[in-house]
């Protein structure tokens, strides 16, 4: 039995389903995310499981029990919504110590748990800033700080990073994966950037149109993708003769596939190759090891492994 | 040029200047006048009609009730505006636009019209609704309306409370929606939330609708000139009386120029208090 259990779940607004049966079995201190495109019903499912969106059909159980049956304010869950959703009126250590006030935490153990998450998440010197006074990433830390220190039996996390710049982006990832770790709570991530949810994830949840595409590890998803959909929402795919390649297998060879460079773009750490072949346009991506690359117009040959 | 912004201010400034600055200042100098039944406004020097307001109990008990009723005025359309706001602020369009139609509805009739009404419902015992209630034996005699303080009120905050919702709504429409359900999902309930978390971001709209709906019921003047008439004077409908017809206009200057003094301090305490409450927090 799952510790978190979503048993074909659905959402049908009007004559749109949002959710389609979607099934899903979630462990103990696991890091999952839903991962999709908009309008492919991840939210909806993140929604449901928060008790704000009541489902059409299906069961969501948590530790055995019913959680339906269950009002949203009692069902003990760390959410951090996209917009962050902090109180304005509130300071940082006001907003965190919400949640333990409602749960009628004595004061001093309050103050001591609020001051120990805002310390897990850096923000220490910070405490007495309102939430207009601190820049997105700390806005985003302060909302992580105030799903946490309620100790959720899950958290909860809506596109958390999104509005964030790509730089801050990639701290937050590795540290939010890493206070995932340190507090071990059981954790779903609603995102639409793959990137994020390869990064961060035990496994992914590949969402399109209400259901779940395939439900596996990243590397799993990644290299053994179930449908076309997932293969092309995972990173570039190339369909070769019917057969799908990741651009980064395909290598330059002195013998192959026969191919014309169309256009080169040097992105840094690697090269990003369009080809026209006789098997139509195959993107293509090298590692940049400062050698001599093809260039524009030149005549290539591209090898790729065959794999199952 | 350093001083071009200031030229190009210039035409605007003198105008401004010209129909509020010299009018108003010459209200003030009127206060100094002298004024006699037989030989009318006399420009002297003199402290007489200063030293008549503030030594005679009638213009204290006058302001005392001006004020009193804009208080009472602005409490009850905060009570009953602010929800009114929070409701609207959660409907859906169609709905929102209509209801916001109904709400400013009040605004678009004349204040005369509307405060006549009221007098046509409540007053004396030929009134609509004291008739009924009178055939209906409900009560005995006409419910007290016309000349009394309650119903310069209830006639005020049917005029003033769109200003109220307004002023709310606008500060609700700032209110991330999620924000409601990140407290639920912390365990706050609903009473909570109202408390906690929605109305302390609404207070900044409720206080600057307060001083709006103050300071307008307290220089108000067609619905008390036409509740209360000439038994239950405030300061507007005072001044006016002093003007046209006792033509006593050094005294009804010295009235009006006191109005304006006490509104100006209201307003401007009250914006104070509002900016250090919420500066840090709203801007």
């Amino acid at each position: 039995m799952a510790f978190l259990a979503l048993d074909n779940l659905s959402k049908r607004f009007g004559t749109q389903t949002a959710v389609d049966g979607l099934s899903l079995g979630v462990e103990k201190g696991e890091f999952i995310s839903l991962l999709g495109p908009s309008g492919c019903g991840k939210t909806t499912t993140l929604q449901m499981i928060a008790g704000f969106v009541e489902p059409s059909s299906g069961a969501i159980r948590l530790e055995g029990e019913d959680l339906l049956a269950v009002k949203p304010a009692k069902r003990g869950l760390g959410i951090v919504f996209q917009s962050y959703a902090l109180f304005p009126h509130m300071t940082a250590t006001e907003n965190v110590a919400f949640g333990l006030e409602m749960q009628g935490i004595a004061a001093a153990e309050r103050a001591r748990r609020v001051a120990d998450a805002l310390e897990l998440v850096g923000l220490g010197a910070f405490a007495a800033r309102y939430p207009r006074q601190l820049s997105g990433g700390q806005q985003q830390r302060v909302a992580l700080a105030r799903a946490l220190v309620i100790r959720p039996r899950i958290l909860l996390l809506d596109e958390p990073l999104s509005n964030l710049d790509a730089k801050l982006r990639e701290e937050m990832q590795i540290e939010l994966r890493q206070i995932q770790r340190t507090v071990g709570t059981t954790t779903i991530l609603v995102t639409h950037d793959q990137a994020e949810a390869m990064a961060l994830s035990d496994r992914v949840v590949v969402m399109n149109k209400g259901r779940a595409e395939q439900i596996a590890t990243p590397l799993e998803a990644y290299e053994h993708p179930a449908t076309a959909f997932v293969a092309s929402f995972l990173g570039k795919t190339n369909l070769v003769n019917g057969v799908a390649v990741r651009p980064e297998r395909i290598a330059f060879a002195a013998a192959g596939l026969v191919g014309t460079v169309r256009t080169r773009i040097f992105q840094g750490n690697h090269w990003l190759y369009q080809v026209d072949t006789a098997s139509g346009l195959v993107t293509v991506i090298r590692q940049n090891t400062g050698d001599a690359m093809p260039e524009e117009g030149a005549a290539v040959h591209l090898v790729w492994e065959a794999r199952a | 040029m350093k001083s071009t912004p200031y030229l190009l201010a210039l035409p605007a400034l003198l105008l401004f200047a010209a129909i509020v600055i010299v009018p108003l200042g010459m209200t003030v100098v009127l206060t100094f006048h002298d004024w006699g039944q037989y030989k009318g406004i006399e420009p002297v020097f003199i402290l007489k009609n200063w030293r008549e307001v503030f030594s005679d109990s009638y213009y204290a008990e006058m302001f005392e009730r001006t004020f009193r009723i804009a208080l009472l005025v602005t409490l009850f359309s905060a009570v009953f505006g602010a929800p009114e706001a929070y409701i609207l602020s959660r409907m859906r369009s169609p709905w929102r636009g209509i209801f916001l139609l109904v709400i400013l509805g009040p605004l678009l009739i004349s204040v005369v019209a509307r405060t006549l009404g009221w007098a046509l419902l409540f007053g004396g015992s030929e009134g609509l609704v004291n008739k009924a209630l009178m055939e209906l034996g409900l009560i005995d005699t006409p419910l007290p309306f016309m000349f009394t303080e309650t119903g310069m009120v209830v006639a005020l905050v049917h005029v003033l409370m769109p200003y109220m919702v307004l002023s709310v709504w606008a500060a609700l429409q700032r209110l991330d929606p999620q924000v409601e359900n990140a407290a639920i999902a912390l365990g706050a309930g609903p009473f909570t939330v109202m408390r906690r978390i929605v109305l302390p971001q609404a207070m900044p709209g409720i206080l600057s609708g307060a001083v709006i709906v103050f300071a307008l019921a307290a220089s108000a003047f067609a619905t008390p000139a036409i509740i209360g008439g000439r038994r239950l004077k405030v300061a507007s409908t005072l001044a006016y009386d002093e003007f046209l017809n006792t033509l006593n206009w050094p005294l009804g200057a010295v009235v009006a120029v006191l109005l304006l003094v006490a509104l100006v301090i209201i307003v401007v305490g009250a914006n104070r208090l509002v900016e250090r409450r919420y500066g840090q927090v709203f801007r």
